[in-house]
């Protein structure tokens, strides 16, 4: 047989063919598909009506990209949760489980194209703010916002790796997907800045990769240094991917005890 | 070595139900099973539905782990060297599902063998082989979801195969698949065998087994009840014979009446339509018995609209038939003996 290549060697392209792999499949999704058209019409409408009605109209473009961010989060949260469900519902979830890579591996290009799926949303939701309601396209540092998008995209997709490791072992994980969306848009300063959320929440948010990409793309639209957050934004999601892959091990382990990787 | 070594295997699932007052129950899927399957060989692992096929094939792949017993792919134990043992294995089910069926059956195979770690260089060419292999040549880049039932069943196969793993499970793989494509999954499956591949095969259909196995291994309740080549285990039934008749209308009552007869070892009934076919077992020691069987069959069912009644020797199907509804050990001598 051939020679197997050492794992760091085959890494980008595992990555690189599983990204493809469920972003071609998202992508024939009717659902997703639907989800992908209408929500970034809906969210850039409340983002501009929220700011309008805050008389606040200078930071238009800075909603959008917030409205933006919250459907990057919505993505990751209910890609993750239904990814891994569907899999189990498609009956991939055992030859996933079966094969000799790593499940976290297996899984984190799930959670990535969930969250790239997102950044379209980003782009759509800013699309329709300019087309719908003039939003200027006026970036104070366009390098930093090109930069900002992939790394807020990969850091919220590592959240989902942690998430969807969680999902696994839940059957419910829609209802628990719910519960999470809203406040984590809060916490992130998605809907309003966080320095008006009360002082307790302040290291829930520090703890949130998204309040960071949220600080770099605001930066990056209305002036300011947008590398820091960004830095801070990839390290923060690192944790998660540390802390996925320990949760994704152990999930692994706690299924092949209690029979929960077929649909039973 | 051995390809396959199960040594007193058991598996229990603990479930509950109810949401108020939920109710916890413990069932016994796997009861102490043994066995050992040489390197080349085909086994076939047969019994009917919930006898613990499935779940003595997924602690030895890997996916689940035992509550007993251990488990070795090579000699390497399954719960300990679980990646390599993957490496070395292939697991194919029947089914329809376990496909991403809004790709194509390449998209399916490229992702895959990445996931099995088939080299880049050689995974073109590697797929390719198992299109041309599974009769998919030419239809790869359809999606899945177009697929028939017979061509999801032959693109799992190719799926299992990526990797080239010198052993394969194959759990009930000619599942719902119409009898040509039936046809064809076997004589892909006895391929296998004849290249070098381990096989251990489920399946419920005795003349599938007879047909491919080697050895044979009977299940009932999670126990293994008899182990032997068909035609061990035909032996087991040879001091039998088997009143078969074709009955309309006939009734529990009835069949109880002809258990209870001395000699009859089982009976089961057959619904064709209408017609009912009543296979009687019967334990033989003398030369007038087949006949003395014919008739009371005849004369118990004399009040019935009858058809055909004939006595003939037990086939394969018959020893399988009686091991299920008796339970019981086939003879040493003959073959291995487990329970
Ligand atoms: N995940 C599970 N949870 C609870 N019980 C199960 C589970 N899987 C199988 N069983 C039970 O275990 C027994 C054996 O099942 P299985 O191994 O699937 O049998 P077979 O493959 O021979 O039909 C059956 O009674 C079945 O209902
Ligand atoms: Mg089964």
């Amino acid at each position: 047989m051939n020679a197997r290549r050492s794992l760091p060697r085959r890494l980008p392209r595992l990555l690189a063919v599983g990204l493809r792999t469920h972003i071609v499949y998202l992508s024939r999704s009717p659902l997703e598909i639907l989800v992908a058209l209408i929500e970034p019409l809906i969210f850039a409408t409340i983002a501009v009506y929220l700011f309008r009605a805050g008389d606040r109209p200078g930071e238009l473009l800075s909603a959008a990209v917030g409205a933006g961010l919250m459907g990057i989060w919505a993505s990751v949260l209910f890609g993750s949760g239904a990814a891994i469900q569907n899999q189990r519902w498609m009956g991939v979830l055992e030859p996933l489980a079966a094969a000799p890579v790593p499940l976290v591996l297996v899984f984190l290009p799930i959670t990535l194209a969930s969250a790239a799926v997102g950044a379209y949303a980003l782009l759509a939701t800013l699309i329709w703010g300019v087309l719908l309601f003039g939003v200027p396209l006026d970036f104070a540092d366009p390098l930093a916002f090109v930069a900002a998008v992939p790394a807020t995209v990969l850091s919220l997709g590592m959240v989902g790796l942690l998430l969807a490791a969680s999902f696994v072992l839940l059957p419910n994980a829609n209802a628990l997907a719910n519960s999470l969306s809203y406040p984590v848009w809060m916490m992130s300063g998605m809907l309003v800045p966080v320095d008006v959320l009360p002082a307790w929440s302040a290291p829930l948010s520090a703890a949130l990769p998204s309040k960071w990409g949220a600080d770099a793309l605001r930066a990056a639209v209305t002036g300011g240094d947008a590398w820091p957050p960004i830095l801070i934004c990839l390290a923060v999601g690192l944790c998660y991917l540390v802390l996925g892959a320990l949760m994704m091990t152990w999930v692994e382990r706690r299924a092949r005890d209690t029979a929960t990787l077929a649909l039973a | 070595m051995y390809a396959i070594e199960a040594d007193n295997l058991h598996r229990t699932y603990r479930t509950s139900s109810g949401w108020i007052r939920r109710t916890r129950r413990t069932i016994t899927a796997v009861d102490g099973v043994s066995f050992q399957v040489p390197p080349g060989e085909l086994f076939g692992l047969l019994g009917p539905n919930g006898a613990g096929k499935t779940t003595t094939i997924k602690i030895l792949n890997t996916l689940l782990l035992p509550t007993g017993g251990t488990a070795r792919i090579h000699g390497l134990d399954v719960t300990r060297h679980t990646a390599e043992v993957r490496r070395r294995i292939g697991y194919v089910f029947g089914g329809d599902r376990g496909l991403y069926d809004r790709l194509s059956a390449l998209d399916n195979l490229r992702y895959f063998a990445e996931l099995y770690e088939v080299d880049p260089r050689v995974q073109r060419r590697r797929i390719e082989e198992l299109l041309e292999l599974v009769g998919l040549t030419g239809r790869q880049k359809e999606r899945v979801e177009g697929y028939s039932r017979g061509m999801k069943q032959r693109l799992h196969i190719a799926r299992g195969l990526l990797h080239d793993p010198d052993v394969i499970f194959l759990d009930e793989p000619t599942l719902g698949v119409d009898p040509v494509a039936a046809r064809d999954l076997r004589a892909m499956i006895a391929e296998l065998v004849r290249s070098g591949r381990t096989v251990l095969l489920t399946t419920h259909y005795m003349f599938e087994a007879e047909e491919l196995c080697d050895r044979i291994g009977v299940i009932t309740s999670g126990r293994m009840r008899a182990l032997g080549t068909p035609g061990e285990l035909k032996r087991h039934a040879q001091d039998r014979v088997v009143v078969e008749a074709e009955v309309y209308g006939v009734d529990e009552e009835q069949l109880d009446a002809l258990r209870a007869e001395r000699g009859v070892r089982g009976v089961t009934v057959d619904q064709r339509g209408m017609l009912q076919v009543i296979v009687v077992q019967c334990d033989i020691d003398g030369d007038a018995e087949p006949e003395r069987f014919r008739s009371f069959v005849r004369q118990s069912l004399a009040h019935l609209k009858l058809g055909r009644v004939e006595v003939r020797e037990p086939t394969l199907e018959d020893a399988y038939v009686g091991i299920v509804t008796g339970q019981e050990a086939a003879a040493p001598e003959t073959t291995a003996v487990l329970s």
